[in-house]
């Protein structure tokens, strides 16, 4: 393994972590011998917001990863809570089981009655237990659809909420189906006769996410991020260094900014500065705002132009070069960029 | 496998006549290992003589991201398979019966999905369609294609999506696993067959088993995630040895395309008696 030195991002990184760590030993010495530390304390407190200020001037993807993670980042309770009002919970797959990390409900919106489906991650350790940390089963994936064929049934929109590091990777999710279930919603929400807007929120981790997440609009919050691997796991696997996870966050092209250069995500939403949890309030009006409008406009187009349009917009996905068939004296030569969208 | 005239068995580790493991579908004939094949290969070893025509030959991936060392490894795996891409796709008929086709190559940076294979595959349901044929696709894969990001996982949605129209349109799609189908293959076209058949043995699982193992921290079975496994499960229709696949397929066309494909006579009904 070569020698790298550390990025300067990294180095604010690391200082910020050292200011954090020294402020935690400061406040536990304080509660364990009852003295005084605030004195020392503020001007490292002054020193981290001088840092965090810095690194969220202009984050790089590996600090986006972070603020995707954040635990204090509004959740799907937060947004159904002030977005919505008259929301009732459905339950279970009809299957199975109910599966905590993904939840559905009929709810309104604007006044309107609308489906909305997404992933429960929790705000502490206890909640993430509960719900999987927003990992769902198969039979999560399958609750999802099952609420999606109502809003189908009725004509409904739904709205979709990502949120998730990936589908569950257990042995009995395996064993239900975790792979079908998955490339099922995939399909249906490609043909769901009726408007789909997607809000990704957080983590939209690879298939886990999509499995929510074909609709309409897709929309994205400035500092979450989609990703077909976690930065983790691509640096094992490239690289066989989890460790690279920074270099693979940036490699990957999965922020908000990116996915939206690439045509994967139709717009993205603007978060205060430092995050989403800084000022949630202002992020829920952004992201109803953005609601209203997309809504507005898909109820309008009848349901065969909205199916065609999801088609159409799925199937340009993705960048091929084509050699043309009919003369191709070389391959250098005779390449085009096909589809350089 | 290395040319030469003997070959080693992965799995009994005993010596075979390479012609008669050949001629034997590359299945071992002392313990019926199903040893895995190229594209190329599979399309050969299934279709009726000659009969194969190739759509999108010169199609390939590009680094839309600019991702470290991709066009290397896009290089070497052509070089290594003779292919474009990890997917042959194209028409031709088994046992008189005319389908689409498709076949991914792990021999083709592990048969991952980027856009160009999610493109092909797109493409060969679209032509099925619009020829009114059977689609058929042999599965082998690692998943999708990190190097190019969420584009690969795209590939997902475009090649579910493309076969929902064939189901739509009332059109046949079989997929058969072969060793191994993991992740995104998995999670899009692999398991939306109408019938899904496996090879024996064959590995076919969402996630891999060491992240697994590292979840539940338990070991696995031995046999968890084989294509014999998820038969069990229900996860599958069937598991067909190799050396039955073609009788298989044909037989499964018979059922599934024969109805579909040729024009249905409708008798007008007898005019109402007064």
């Amino acid at each position: 393994m070569t020698e790298r030195r550390p990025s300067p991002a990294a180095d604010l990184d690391r200082q910020l972590a050292d200011l954090e760590q020294e402020i935690d030993r400061l406040r536990r010495r304080s509660r364990e011998h009852s003295v005084p530390v605030e004195a020392e304390i503020a001007p490292l407190m002054e020193r981290a917001e001088q840092l965090r200020v810095q690194i969220y001037t202009h984050p790089s993807p590996w600090h986006i990863v972070q603020l995707a993670r954040q635990s204090q980042r509004p959740r799907l309770l937060d947004f159904l809570g002030t977005l919505c009002s008259d929301v009732m919970e459905l339950h279970g797959d009809r299957l199975y089981r109910d599966d905590p990390a993904l939840l559905a409900a009929l709810a309104r919106f604007d006044g309107q009655p609308v489906v909305v489906i997404g992933h429960n991650k929790g705000k502490d350790t206890k909640e993430n237990i509960a719900r999987n940390f927003g990992m769902p089963y198969p039979e999560g994936y399958r609750k999802a659809l099952r609420a999606m064929r109502l809003a189908e049934k009725f004509r409904y929109p739904v709205i979709s909420f990502v949120d998730t590091p990936g589908a569950y990777p257990g042995d009995e999710a395996e064993e239900r189906g975790q792979a079908e279930a998955i490339a099922r919603n995939i399909q249906e929400m490609s043909r769901l006769r009726t408007p789909v807007v997607v809000v990704i929120t957080g983590e939209g981790g690879s298939g886990g996410a999509l499995a929510i997440a074909v609709g309409d609009a897709v929309l994205m919050l400035q500092y979450a991020v989609y990703t077909v691997i976690s930065p983790e796991g691509c640096a094992a696997i490239l690289w066989h260094d989890a460790s690279r996870a920074r270099d693979a966050a940036a490699a990957l092209k999965l922020t908000a900014e990116d996915l939206h250069a690439l045509g994967v995500v139709d717009e993205v939403l603007p978060e205060p500065f430092g995050g989403a949890h800084r000022e949630p309030d202002a992020t829920f009006a952004t992201v109803r705002e953005a609601l209203q409008r997309h809504l507005q406009a898909l109820r309008t187009v009848p349901i065969e132009i909205l199916l065609d349009r999801r088609y159409e917009k799925y199937r340009r996905m993705g960048r091929i070069l084509e050699e043309s068939t009919q003369s191709a004296p070389s391959l250098q030569s005779s390449r085009s960029l096909a589809q350089d969208r | 496998m290395p040319a030469g005239i003997w070959a080693k068995c992965p799995r009994c580790r005993n010596l075979i006549y390479r012609k008669e493991l050949e001629r034997n579908l590359k299945v071992c004939p002392k313990c019926s290992y199903h040893h895995r094949l190229t594209a190329v290969e599979r399309v050969e070893i299934t279709l009726d003589q000659n009969s194969f025509q190739e759509y999108d030959a010169g199609l390939t991936s590009t680094d839309p991201l600019g991702f470290e060392s991709y066009p290397d490894k896009l290089s070497e795996a052509q070089a290594k398979t003779d292919q474009a891409e990890a997917v042959l796709t194209g028409e031709g008929t088994i046992e008189g019966w005319r389908t689409v086709i498709g076949a991914l190559d792990f021999y083709f940076m592990g048969g991952s999905m980027g856009s160009a294979v999610g493109e092909k595959v797109a493409r060969a349901a679209e032509r099925a369609h619009a020829q009114r044929l059977p689609l058929l696709i042999f599965s082998a894969s690692g998943g999708a294609r990190m190097q190019e990001g969420v584009l690969s996982l795209m590939q997902l949605a475009k090649t579910s999506a493309a076969i929902g129209r064939l189901h739509d349109a009332g059109l046949p799609y079989l997929s058969v696993m072969c060793d191994p189908t993991t992740g995104g293959v998995t999670a899009s076209f692999a398991f939306l067959g109408d019938v899904i058949l496996a090879e024996p043995g064959a590995l076919i699982g969402f996630a891999g088993r060491r992240v697994i193992e590292q979840t539940i921290r338990r070991k696995l079975p031995e046999d968890f995630q084989t294509a014999e496994f998820c038969l069990q499960k229900g996860l599958l229709d069937m598991v067909v040895p190799r050396t039955e696949m073609r009788s298989a397929l044909s037989r499964l066309l018979a059922f599934v395309g024969a109805p579909r494909l040729v024009p249905v006579q409708i008798e007008p009904a007898p005019a109402a008696q007064p």
